[in-house]
């Protein structure tokens, strides 16, 4: 059993990750999205706002986001503290510094406006979408690797750490 | 009408339908359950980890495009047996999809985010997976993406759709 303490192989971790769809609509009926989870937590912080996103915006039944964030991080934790002989690295050690965090910031901007612009993530789009054959979420996991590709290809000498 | 009221309202029509949590204990316990289990898998996998994301855009190795081509294809064949087969949910209601629409944010908005992606290593997913794992920085990752949606909800109504 000592497998499971390393990195699990690619197809063992893709077909648990693909389970998660079929999991989520039997066991709770919902679709397998987790950006939609930013939206609720801006609007659990603004009850009372005048925007639309958030007026519009059903607090109640995307309530479960939120437990399913929250469930993804107890997950980690568990996974890095008793299923990892060593403790993982995440992030580069270049990033734990100020200038680290500031790209951290700004990608994490990007992530938040672009995942709510398009309208879903890797999860909503990519894995849930593309496997309920809808085209849109075809187009948004296209340019997702747009981004990233030109970002990484680009960029990439400037922002990232030298390997 | 007041805002309070129209909150009211919306809340109260929301209750007709759900109960008062939005759906059963016995959900949320699942959903709860189904986080822990993608946690656990973010982390084994590695999708979580900035360097599978950086050697992935560049093309180094296969790893994060295979799981997600696996992924997709699991969740696929599923797909088709739910619909094939009439699965319902545990609470007996039919299991649809709703289709995301198509408009000028999925290009600009999947542009920005794929740019977000290859900076933090990152999706929203492995931002929370990060953070409990102990990677504390990522919660600047997550303060980011909190402004990022913030951004977004203020400048919606001006952004082409």
């Amino acid at each position: 059993m000592s497998w499971i303490m390393q990195p699990w192989p690619w197809w063992l971790s893709g077909i648990l990750i693909g389970l998660t769809v079929p999991l989520l609509y039997i066991l709770a009926g919902k679709a397998f999205g987790i950006s939609t989870s930013l939206q609720e937590a801006g609007a659990m912080c603004m009850p009372n706002s005048q925007l639309e996103y958030f007026r519009k915006f059903d607090r109640r039944s995307n309530f479960w986001t939120i437990v399913f964030a929250g469930g993804i991080a107890l997950g980690a934790l568990i996974a890095s503290r008793l299923l990892s002989e060593d403790p993982a690295n995440l992030l580069p050690n270049s990033y734990a510094t100020v200038s680290g965090g500031i790209k951290l910031l700004v990608g994490g901007f990007l992530i938040g406006f672009g995942t709510r612009y398009a309208g879903g993530c890797t999860s909503g789009h990519s894995i849930t979408g593309i496997s309920n054959l809808n085209w849109p979420s075809l187009v948004a996991t296209i340019f997702f690797f747009v981004g990233g590709l030109a970002v990484t290809w680009g960029l990439g000498n400037l922002i990232f750490p030298a390997q | 009408m007041s805002q309070n009221e129209r909150n009211e309202v919306q809340n109260q029509n929301t209750d007709a339908k759900n109960t008062a949590l939005g759906m059963s204990p016995i959900n949320y316990l699942f959903v709860l359950l189904i986080g822990v289990y993608l946690g656990i898998l973010f982390i084994k996998s590695e999708v979580a980890r900035w360097e599978r994301i950086h050697d992935m855009f560049l093309f180094r190795e296969a790893h994060m495009y295979l799981i997600i081509s696996v992924a997709i294809g699991v969740a696929m064949f599923s797909m088709l047996i739910i619909k094939r087969f009439e699965v319902k949910s545990l609470d007996g209601k039919k299991i649809t999809y709703e289709p995301k629409p198509y408009h000028t944010g999925v290009i600009i908005g999947s542009m920005m985010f794929g740019a977000g992606w290859a900076i933090t290593g990152a999706c929203p997913g492995p931002i929370y997976a990060q953070i409990g794992s102990g990677e504390w920085m990522a919660l600047l990752t997550l303060a980011g993406a909190m402004l990022g949606m913030f951004s977004y909800a203020a400048l919606k109504p001006k952004l082409p759709h």
